[in-house]
């Protein structure tokens, strides 16, 4: 675009603010030049997850959308850490608190709001927090260390938001709210009682009808007083009795203020070059304390700015919305009480599972609704709501599914203004365009569009539309390509980064990639690539091994485990079986096994046992668990069958003696047999050798399992040496290029085996000696992980369930030494 | 019988905050028991609980059993507030005990670190 640009300042960097800065990038990058002041000292974050930080299940790192580089990038300046402090609306200047002055053309106010403190004496003493910023979280959790008991005030959704988050503090939490029920702009009085009931169930104590008049103590919390007269002792207090506007910068210049800076429908204030938006604003009387309705605002504000589109207007939100509280999915829609006897009211409870929905009709429309537990029919109720649609005459249709055929309307029918996304104000026609401009799976729509990124609960239902909108032919989403799911990375520029940054660690490569996020699911994958790249300078965190790999066995269906001694060539003597014998006597082994691998499992074995067991065994780990190399079978060549026409045996053992252990994407069998009639059954085996008239064959990808394949010919040898060779390149080449937890069956189908034969064989890359180098090093760095009968790595490797004795003199007298057994609880099906 | 007002304070004011294990906390021994990153199993008055030990330096604490078939869940990987049962890798938010690969909810327990010591609530 032509001329100079216009400067463009805003003050707040929080939500709101930084979303319409991003909406105004995507419509016009060169339209601003932008200046952004934030009181906080970071990037912008999801306020909405701080409880999740609180609570420790994520880091304070992972909650960023926008961290400091984004801006940089963005050639946005930044003032962070700065207040603004005046506003001179003559000069059109903005001045911070260090000093700084920064001349505007259009000026946005975000600058949200801040947590109501109410005036009850006593709230400035030690130990009482509002719950507002990431400071709030960790001052709150630093307090939370010493505290037996910790009172949240105000049951609305920050304060329930709070108690979650301190729940794993080892506090007992109370939360104190003053009205009749929990949630009283969202709830009625029965789902409240049955959220609070849930919450009990989960260790937090619900007071309602509680108004907290003092807060007790000597410098610092030691209680609450209630209205009533009676007390609540606590060392701990969050307070989050609703949020007041930021309106005084903007009152001090003049600016008309309510509740909160007043705007029109076009978010613009008294004054023609400012706007508010957010939580600072007042629109049509109604100051917005949720996300979707300030992502709204944001679009139509940065929909003008940009004459993108200038008859774009704000007309307010819907108070619909569906979000999830303290684990418990809930939809909630206008009013939450019948007006008067002629209002319908159509509910349905269901208190031991937790479900409650309520209906209210007034003149044949919804006007009201409550779902509690179970949101599936949240989708068409909203939209009936939203849009004020006739509802069908069979009530209960609109609480259940009726035997109909889906729930959802269907994709072709669904009017393309039905919103899908409520979090983030998204419509099937959002969607669908999307969809056309090229965005051809679900991660990129979920991306461009953020639909299912608020709380989730309408992913399932955009992956539908984005199916339909492609017609069935998506486009390869990119995270399948991903080498785990929780690190955004294909292999090759993963190993890249790795080897560059020198990451020996599965913790440094979670820090370095995924803000320190470290997804369970994805800790094993790396910990193998790691090691297959680092060998002995691997950093090897042991929580990032599945139990199998943690105690070298395999885990049984009653928590018992299997114990696989190795047996190479499937030949054994009988000083070893006696051994065998023995030790599954001295343990009362309840099964002994031959496997189809040729040897022999112990089966039954309990946890604490396997450490002496190994010691008894004397014999290495058959790696019957792992993702390595398992077994070379044989059948008997020219050692004593008259068929055969090679030394199978031999050849054999050599195999597995040499790789033993090694560490692959997914398990490797091996085979050698002595002639072609192939009795170990080679030609099924991810490697296998046949003996022929002068020589080996050597076969690769093959399968035997769910599914079975029929291995391919990679080359034919002379000599055990040769073999040995080749077989090790194959496998070095397998480790490289392996999908992790694909078989070597499915590498081959995927590259062909053409290709692996030129590289392998006839080394038409030339990498064959690197191969051949590394797969000695990963021969030479072996060990038995058996060893570590001697020398565990940590003192609770094998340890099974610790007994803690309930101790008779710390019960206070007269209750019970043992507390009332309950039983686990299980899954419904 | 009537119950004497010694006796009865103590029934009734057993979260009186004293230096002394209440009956509504038990001594589990040193955090340092359970490995980095990982999960331990206690066995406390007939119910056993996993305790958890992220990374991060969190503690948690739910039921053992895992809803789908009982597995161990003390044995499961952990991260990011979150463990897989090592059986049938069902998933499960430690911090609220609710299931992430079925509706249901698994019970949840109170713990936390004094002087390297892990204190878990009782009910």
């Amino acid at each position: 675009m032509q001329g100079p640009r216009q400067k463009l300042v805003v003050i707040g960097n929080g939500m709101a603010g930084a979303r319409t800065i991003e909406e105004i990038l995507e419509r016009d990058r060169d339209r601003f030049e932008i200046v952004v002041f934030g009181d906080e000292p970071y990037g912008n974050y999801n306020r909405i997850l701080l409880s999740n930080v609180l609570n420790g299940s994520h880091d304070a790192k992972a909650v960023f959308l926008n961290p400091l580089s984004w801006y940089a990038e963005n050639d946005i300046t930044l003032h962070a850490g700065v207040r603004v402090c005046a506003i001179d609306r003559e000069a059109r200047t903005v001045t911070g608190a260090n000093g700084i002055v920064e001349p505007y053309d259009l000026l946005i106010l975000a600058t949200g709001s801040a947590p109501f403190v109410p005036p009850i004496p006593g709230t400035d003493k030690g130990g009482v927090f509002v719950f507002r910023t990431l400071d709030d979280c960790s001052r709150i959790a630093d307090w939370a260390g010493g505290c037996h008991r910790a009172v949240v005030l105000g049951g609305g959704l920050l304060g329930l938001e709070a108690a979650r988050g301190l729940m794993t503090h080892g506090a007992e939490v109370t939360v104190l709210e003053a009205a009749p029920h929990l949630m009283p702009q969202q709830l009625d009085a029965e789902a409240g009682a049955m959220l609070a009931k849930t919450m009990e169930g989960m260790g937090v104590q619900v007071v309602t009808d509680a108004r907290t008049t003092e807060v007790l103590g000597n410098g610092h919390v030691e209680g609450v007083q209630l209205a009533d007269g009676s007390t609540l002792d606590c060392e701990l207090i969050v307070i989050s009795c609703g949020i007041r506007a930021n309106s005084e910068l903007a009152h001090s210049c003049g600016l008309a203020v309510e509740r909160g800076i007043l705007v029109d429908d076009r978010m613009r204030t008294s004054d023609a070059s400012i706007y508010a938006v957010g939580e600072c604003a007042q629109h049509r009387g109604v100051v917005y304390g949720l996300v979707a309705p300030l992502y709204e605002q944001a679009r139509v504000l940065a929909d003008l700015l940009t004459h993108t589109n200038l008859n774009a207007e704000y007309t307010g939100s819907k108070s619909a919305t569906k979000l999830k509280v303290m684990g418990v999915e809930l939809a909630s829609m206008g009013v939450t009480q019948p007006r008067d006897e002629h209002d319908e009211v159509i509910s349905f409870a269901e208190p031991k599972r937790g479900i409650y929905k309520r209906l209210i009709i007034r003149e044949g429309v919804l006007v009201g609704g409550i779902l509690l537990g179970d949101t599936a029919k949240a989708q068409p109720l909203m939209h009936s709501f939203d849009r004020a649609l006739p509802l069908p005459e069979e009530r209960a249709s609109l609480l259940f599914d009726m035997g109909t055929a889906s729930s959802q309307m269907p994709m072709l029918e669904m009017p393309d203004d039905t919103q899908i996304c409520n979090c983030n104000g998204v419509s099937k026609e959002t969607i669908r365009k999307c969809v056309s401009s090229g965005k051809r799976n679900l991660k990129a729509v979920m991306e461009k569009t953020r639909a299912g990124t608020g709380c989730g609960s309408c992913k399932l239902l955009v992956r539908e539309l984005v199916e339909w909108a492609c017609e069935g032919q998506m486009d390869e989403d990119p995270s399948i390509h991903y080498y785990v799911p929780g690190v955004p990375l294909a292999k090759p520029e993963l190993v890249e980064q790795i080897l560059a940054r020198g990451l020996k660690s599965v913790s440094s490569v979670f820090a370095a990639f995924a803000g320190g996020k470290d997804d369970p699911g994805s800790k094993p994958g790396l910990a193998s690539l790691l090691k297959s790249l680092w060998h002995d300078q691997y950093e090897d965190e042991r929580d990032s091994r599945f139990i199998n790999d943690r105690v070298h066995a395999n885990i049984q269906k009653d928590a018992t485990f299997s114990v696989v001694p190795r047996m190479y060539g499937g030949i054994t003597t009988p000083a070893e079986l006696r051994r065998i014998a023995d030790v599954a006597d001295k343990y009362n082994v309840p099964m002994v096994k031959v496997t189809g691998g040729q040897r022999l499992d112990l089966l039954g074995v309990k946890k604490e046992d396997l450490p002496d067991m190994w010691r008894d065994l004397g014999m290495p780990s058959g790696h019957a668990y792992a993702k390595a190399f398992r077994t070379c079978k044989t059948c008997v060549g020219t050692e004593f069958c008259r068929y055969g026409v090679g030394d199978s045996t031999t050849l054999g053992i050599r195999i597995e003696r040499r790789f033993q252990g090694i560490e692959f994407p997914h398990k490797v069998k091996t085979a050698v047999s002595g002639c072609p009639r192939n009795c170990a059954e080679a030609t099924v085996k991810d490697i296998g050798v046949v003996a022929v008239e002068g020589g080996w064959e050597i076969y690769v990808g093959g399968a035997a399992g769910s599914r079975v394949r029929a291995a391919d010919l990679l080359a034919r040898v002379g000599t055990h040496d040769e073999a040995i060779l080749l077989v090790g390149r194959f496998m070095q080449y397998y480790r490289e290029h392996g999908k992790y937890l694909e078989r070597a069956a499915g590498m081959i189908e995927r590259l062909g085996i053409d290709h692996i034969r030129n590289v392998v064989v006839d080394d038409t890359q030339g990498i064959a000696a690197r191969l051949d180098a590394a797969i000695q090093a990963a021969v030479d760095s072996y060990v038995d992980p058996w060893e570590e009968a001697n020398e565990p790595v940590h003192p609770a490797q094998f340890r099974g369930q610790t007994i803690i004795p309930l101790d008779p003199i710390a019960s206070a007298p007269g209750i019970p030494n043992e507390p009332n057994r309950r039983a686990p609880l299980v899954a419904a099906r | 019988m009537s119950v004497p007002a010694v006796l009865e304070a103590s029934l009734f004011n057993v979260n009186e905050r004293s230096d002394a294990v209440s009956a509504t906390e038990i001594c589990l021994g040193a955090i340092d028991q359970i490995p980095t990153g990982q999960g331990q199993a206690f066995s406390v008055g007939g119910e056993t609980v996993a305790v958890f030990r992220q990374r991060n330096g969190k503690i948690f604490a739910v039921q053992n059993e895992c809803p789908h078939r009982g597995g161990p869940l003390s044995e499961g990987l952990l991260g990011n507030g979150t463990v897989i049962c090592p059986f049938h890798a069902w998933k499960v938010d430690v911090t609220t005990g609710e299931c992430l690969t079925d509706p249901c909810r698994i019970r949840t327990y109170r713990v936390r670190e004094v002087d390297g010591q892990l204190m878990l609530g009782l009910p």
